[in-house]
């Protein structure tokens, strides 16, 4: 174990895949000579040479769809696109393309591409740079949504993406790149399609995942601190979800409330509580909640963002109202 | 604008916006070759053209008759008209190279060496098909052929392609033995976003590519000179100083011809370029279209423009098949297509517990498979 940042552990295992593997290869806007945005793929233009870590030009849907091309041909592309956001411009090709061409042509072809983006608000970057459309490509059967909470996630869950024969989206999130924890040393390959039991509990359970997943641990260390036993479960895999280990936590805490950074109609939460309330209805003691983004696009000035997005104060609030309507002593 | 351009030489060419430079650059012999005659192809290569230009008539001719009669759902595109565009172009392609298509690919499949009751069986949506019954006719797949893909979304096979392209050089350098990709479209593609960003891609990192624009003059019902404002469709490259030519896509000779010399410049000099292919649709869009917006004489200026007639008796006039071969390849096109209606009768539908088996390539946990109704696994 050593400890490291979310973007550390990105970037290590990036460079670890590319040395393990000739056939990966990175493509994105300013991922080489500029580093990366964010700065994730620092260092790794002057390592592996232009061939390998590719500046694309501003053309989502072009560079996104070579690589769905490349990927069908057998290179492993390990496709940046800046924020979540523009992926808007490339949403055909991961869509209609890298989605479907496995299934279409009757399993004849396989497209082994990871598509890292980070989503996330709070930034003041305003209504188009700022919104969490991670269920878009959630939604979508063909494709593989993992959205990593942690630095050791980070890691496990994109190697596991990398070596995955199918388009997987790396959901990263700018509020998280700096987060430190505990990576697992060595060759770690953590399971897509499983979500985890992050803290044990037995009177409420939180879900989430990303960046939402440290509030609902921060929130259930303030509920201990009531007395009060909160489990929380990180998603970790959109696509698949995890229904077992949701409705496994929820017949034994009997009561849910899903954190999520998205907009609440039709939302990951949608999902989930529908999962529950048919998994585990009759273990139920009160509705499951939800608390999520504001449904407005995201505004700039600070007072306003703040409001709009989900907090820990909004998630502690609607636990407690959650225990209060089963009459929970505290 | 396809029409007109009928009458002019068979081959135009627009260089990379540097006038030395002309053609597909230096040394390819594009501008200087003289045109392929009869006389400079075997014998037996030109007839094996006649027959796969008849099978695909033949193919087509009954595929439209399967789509009425039901056996055949969703949408069907037909090649129909468009023969010498589909044999010419699959002459210049090596197996070693990769072909992306549209959604109009039936001919594409079968010149490219498909089995046609494979063909057939996926257009009835049959377990034996070229894509298991998974595609239908606007997605046929065939690994071994190279044949990746017809692509129902418009355009949506160019980035791919292109990416393919971007793959054969990742892993080998230029030269006369390397892979090549070929990318067909048709005339209103070239107004997507993705064709430029395509195009800007491959030219700025020299990939072995040929974007072939089928041009037959519509976009469904569309003229090209009302949906592009360059409808001289083989300069849309110069923005990318990328070179075009423009050939006559009822010539099966002149289509192999240029697209021999154009993959060429792809394999050799990693130049990526644009090739237009002047055709026309014999019928209308679809199946189902009548096509009723093409004026009466236009129809039948078109008919007799027809390649397939018109190369039979090319060939017969010439004395490369007498009449009586003639008819026997004609009945044996027949017989394929009546042999391959046959297979994708006799062929069994794919079974409903099958729905799943292409979901993932990788299998993964908690991976959906319920069907409507079903209970969530909790």
């Amino acid at each position: 174990m050593a400890e490291m940042t979310y973007r550390q552990a990105l970037h290590d295992t990036l460079r670890a895949e590319m040395l393990r593997d000739e056939a990966v290869f990175l493509m994105g806007e300013e991922i080489g000579v500029f580093e990366g945005s964010y700065k994730i793929t620092a260092g790794l233009l002057a390592e592996f040479g232009p061939r390998r870590v590719r500046d694309a030009p501003i053309s989502e849907e072009g560079f996104v769809g070579a690589a769905v091309g490349a990927a069908m041909l057998g290179l492993r592309p390990v496709v940046e696109i800046m924020t979540l956001n523009f992926s808007l411009l490339a949403i055909d090709q991961i869509v209609n393309h890298a989605a479907k061409i496995h299934a279409m042509f009757g399993g004849q072809a396989s497209v082994p591409l990871v598509v890292r983006t980070p989503g996330g608000g709070g930034q003041q970057l305003a209504a188009t740079h700022s919104q969490n459309i991670e269920v878009y490509y959630a939604h979508m059967p063909g494709l593989k949504v993992v959205a990593p909470a942690t630095p050791a996630d980070a890691k496990g869950l994109l190697a596991a993406a990398v070596r995955d024969d199918d388009p997987v989206m790396v959901v990263e999130n700018l509020a998280l790149y700096n987060t430190r924890g505990e990576v697992p040393d060595g060759d770690y390959v953590a399971e897509l399609g499983r979500a985890k039991v992050v803290k044990e509990g037995t009177d409420i359970t939180v879900v989430s995942y990303s960046r939402g997943a440290l509030v609902a641990l921060e929130v259930a260390g303030r509920l201990e601190a009531e007395g009060i036993s909160a489990e929380v479960v990180d998603l970790r895999s959109l696509r698949p979800l995890d229904r077992p280990t949701i409705c496994a936590s929820v017949r034994k805490t009997t009561r849910a409330v899903v954190l999520e950074d998205d907009w609440l109609s039709y939302g990951v939460g949608a999902e989930v509580a529908a999962t529950i309330q048919e998994g585990a209805f009759g273990y139920l003691d009160a509705p499951v909640r939800r608390v999520a983004a504001a449904e407005v696009p995201l505004p700039y000035s600070k007072p306003l963002e703040s409001a709009a997005l989900p907090s820990a104060a909004a998630l502690l609030k609607v636990a407690h109202e959650t225990l209060d309507a089963t009459g929970f002593p505290r | 604008m396809a029409n007109s351009s009928r009458a002019s030489a068979r081959v135009e060419a627009q260089g990379r916006g540097d006038k030395s430079q002309g053609g597909l650059g230096a040394g390819d012999g594009r501008r200087a070759a003289p045109p392929l005659a009869l006389a400079d192809v075997p014998a037996e290569v030109l007839v094996g053209y006649y027959r796969q230009m008849k099978l695909v008539r033949a193919f087509e001719l009954r595929a439209s008759e399967m789509y009425t009669k039901a056996k055949i759902g969703g949408y069907c595109h037909l090649n129909l008209g468009e023969e010498a565009t589909v044999v010419g172009l699959m002459a210049a392609l090596r197996p070693t190279d990769y072909l992306f298509t549209t959604y109009r690919e039936h001919g594409y499949a079968l010149a490219r060496g498909a089995p046609p009751g494979r063909v057939m069986a996926e257009l009835f949506g049959k377990a034996t098909g070229s894509s298991r019954g998974w595609g239908g006719s606007m997605h046929l797949f065939d690994a071994s052929l190279r044949l990746m893909g017809g692509y129902g979304i418009v355009g949506g096979q160019i980035p791919p392609a292109t990416g393919a392209a971007l793959a054969i050089a990742y892993r080998s350098g230029p030269g006369p033995d390397s892979e090549a990709v070929m990318c067909l479209m048709g005339d209103g593609t070239t107004n997507i976003g993705a064709f430029h960003e395509s195009l800007n891609l491959a030219a700025l990192w020299r990939l072995p590519i040929v974007y072939v624009i089928v041009n037959n003059g519509l976009g469904m019902g569309t003229p090209v000179d009302q949906a592009s404002a360059e409808p001289e469709l083989y300069k849309r490259g110069c923005a990318y100083r990328m070179p075009g030519a423009r050939v006559d896509g009822c010539d099966v000779l002149a289509v192999r011809q240029a697209a021999e010399a154009a993959l060429s410049a792809a394999r050799n000099d990693r130049q990526p370029s644009i090739l237009e292919a002047v055709s026309y649709r014999l019928r209308g869009h679809s199946v189902v279209d009548p096509a009723r917006y093409r004026p009466k004489e236009e129809a039948e200026r078109l008919r007799s423009l027809d390649p397939v007639p018109a190369f039979r008796a090319r060939l017969v006039q010439a004395g490369v098949m007498d009449e009586a071969r003639a008819a026997q390849v004609d009945a044996e096109a027949d017989e394929a297509v009546a042999d391959a209606v046959r297979f994708a009768e006799d062929s069994p539908f794919p079974d409903p517990s099958q729905l799943f088996d292409h979901a993932y390539a990788t299998a993964v946990p908690n991976a959906p498979s319920y069907l409507p109704g079903d209970p969530l696994p909790a």
